[in-house]
């Protein structure tokens, strides 16, 4: 081939890295990381109830025939306070809500949900994080949308946002 | 109203109960070496979720910490390091651990190497010709 020609070959090169440079930089990635659970059976956990030692969680208690939502959550953060009145929406809506408190204890837990409402037909406690690291949730706030079989089919990563909670309920209707 | 107190204090109590006779491992080593440098070498190749650059054994995060007292324990039980890891992978898929392996989406990175190696030989290979 002519050699001019093969003079061009390590600019093209350079201009095709700094545009994939250029288009990541306008472009930032995804940092979420979402659990390889989704489509798969709630992983087999009990927890302790937080307020009423009767009310814990149960992954049994998932599969009870309703759908669940299941949000991962806690008193010392700060978004979860932001994502309770969305919750408090959903479940005026008629959906059972089961929250896993990460890392928390019984007196934050009683005063966050003082100020914030209680929408959570049952609370249990993580204390350790094995729960979430078995869920694979990779932070607090998350929901996840799980079926009347126990079976997880979405996972919502962050605060419950006014513009979420139409899909949510869409999806937990759907999942009856 | 006893009950309640006497509930509410085991509630209080009974996390501190099993973790006084098992030892936190969070951030003190096992005490048998071996399995320790075993713990550590996948410690330093899983990714902490939450700082996302970082292995698990040099994160600060909650949920780092939760990971190395839960690898540590499972090597204590006689759990094999790669069974932890794909137990790990398989909560948060590949892009938890930093040993990759090879699949469809990793593939590029494999061949790469040995693309570029064909590719370099095929530029020298005038080099070698007039050698001879």
């Amino acid at each position: 081939m002519n050699r001019r020609l093969w003079l061009w070959v390590p600019f093209t090169v350079v201009a095709f890295a700094l545009a994939i440079f250029g288009w990541n930089l306008a472009n930032p990635v995804d940092r979420r990381v979402p659990s390889a659970l989704v489509g798969q059976q709630f992983p087999p956990v009990t927890l302790a109830g937080a307020l009423d030692p009767a009310a814990g969680v149960d992954a049994t208690l998932l599969a009870n025939g309703r759908p669940h939502l299941v949000n991962v959550f806690a008193s010392w953060c700060v978004p979860c306070a932001a994502e309770a009145p969305g919750l408090t929406l959903l479940q005026g809506q008629g959906i059972d809500i089961v929250g896993i408190a990460v890392h928390d204890n019984v007196p934050d837990l009683t005063q966050f949900l003082a100020q914030n409402g209680n929408p959570y037909s049952r609370i249990g406690m993580d204390f350790n994080g094995r729960t979430q690291i078995a869920l694979g949730s990779a932070g607090v706030p998350e929901t996840f949308v799980v079926d009347g079989r126990g079976k997880i089919l979405r996972q919502h990563i962050g605060v419950i946002e006014p513009d979420d909670i139409a899909t949510l309920v869409a999806d937990i209707r759907g999942a009856q | 109203m006893i009950t309640r107190i006497i509930i509410l204090l085991a509630l209080l109590l009974g996390p501190a109960g099993p973790a006084m006779a098992q030892v936190d491992y969070t951030n003190s080593e096992l005490a048998d070496p071996a399995q320790e440098r075993e713990a550590k070498a996948l410690m330093d190749t899983i990714r902490c979720v939450v700082c996302q650059g970082q292995p698990i054994s040099g994160s600060n995060a909650d949920l780092a910490g939760d990971m190395r007292a839960l690898i540590r324990e499972r090597i204590a039980a006689g759990e094999e390091p790669e069974a932890i890891r794909a137990w790990r992978v398989s909560r948060y898929g590949a892009w938890v651990s930093f040993k990759p392996e090879l699949h469809p989406s990793s593939a590029p990175l494999w061949l790469t190497p040995f693309a570029a190696l064909i590719a370099g030989l095929f530029l020298i290979r005038g080099r070698f010709k007039k050698r001879a």
